[in-house]
């Protein structure tokens, strides 16, 4: 089993990333720079970390999306490979085209930083599966764009699909219908605002995360 | 040649900044604020001559990066 982080100037989730990975999986995850223009060889799951990616200029994620390493993992995105994007790391997958919508402005207008209950919408997916009959777990969020925005006509297909994966439990940003992660159409790629990788030992106050790295380990 | 690029939310996507603005406005006895919506202004200065094809090349920038179309709009004026 092979896994990558891919490192962004000011990414600062990808360390947490990499030891979740490794927790998981029992084998240290690649660290790969942006401009790499490909994946090392072999690459089973790629974590796209959270953090402020090129200081969030023009648009948060919007400058990581164009970055070298991202139009190699588009491409094997498209081919079937397992991408989760984390905070910045799906804020960078919408910006992309993997995932539908986009992250704006927090309608408090606040950077929102605490435990936040979620609300498991799919058991069934390649994240989720390990959760069994579990529908709430407590992720940490920690960001200031992360309120999701897609039309309704998208919003609808989302859930039709059974593509809205988790919702939040008390809305903290604004999102529209209250999501906080969501799948494309294969299954194969997920991101999500909340950060899983930061609850995987007791000392983060939870290990909630743990099952979400199970389940899509396990299914490759 | 100069290409100003104003970029924006769409008309129903809600703008919080923008929200606050007005508030503020308000709060200051700037009553006849009814709304205020925020947006970005980039410039670019082209090498080139062709409006024509300055255009075209302007509005793929804007279609590749510098807007996203899922929720900002965008106008371009180019200037001799």
């Amino acid at each position: 089993m092979k896994t990558a982080v891919i490192v962004f100037p000011a990414s600062n989730c990808d360390r947490d990333a990499a030891v979740a990975l490794e927790k998981i999986t029992g084998h240290k995850a690649e660290m790969v720079w942006h401009r790499e223009t490909t994946l090392p060889a072999g690459i089973d799951f790629v974590v796209i970390p959270g953090g402020f990616s090129y200081g969030d200029y023009l648009r948060s994620g919007a400058m990581a999306a164009r970055s070298p390493i991202v139009k190699d993992i588009v491409t094997k995105a498209n081919l079937g490979l397992p991408v989760a994007g984390f905070c910045n790391g799906f804020q960078i997958l919408t910006e992309a085209g993997l995932l539908p919508g986009a992250l704006m402005r927090n309608t408090g207008l606040k950077y929102v930083c605490r435990p936040q209950k979620l609300k498991i919408s799919n058991n069934n997916t390649r994240y989720t599966s390990k959760y069994g009959n579990v529908s709430e777990v407590t992720f940490p969020i920690a960001h200031h764009d992360g309120n999701y925005f897609a039309d309704d006509e998208t919003l609808n297909k989302l859930e039709k699909g059974g593509r809205v994966v988790f919702r939040y439990d008390g809305n903290p940003n604004g999102s529209a219908r209250d999501i906080a992660g969501i799948c494309n159409e294969a299954g194969n790629v997920f991101g999500m605002m909340p950060h899983p990788e930061r609850a995987i030992d007791p000392l983060h106050g939870g290990t909630d995360g743990i099952n979400l790295f199970k389940s899509i380990i396990e299914s490759i | 040649m100069k290409a100003i690029i104003h970029i924006g939310l769409k008309p129903g996507v809600l703008d919080p900044q923008g929200r606050t603005i007005a508030r503020s406005l308000g709060d200051l006895g700037f009553s006849e604020v009814k709304q205020a919506r925020q947006g970005k202004v980039i410039e670019l200065d082209l090498a080139g001559e062709d409006i024509t094809i300055a255009e075209t090349r302007v509005k793929d920038m804007c279609e590749k990066l510098l807007a996203n179309t899922v929720i900002e709009s965008y106008r371009i004026e180019i200037e001799d």
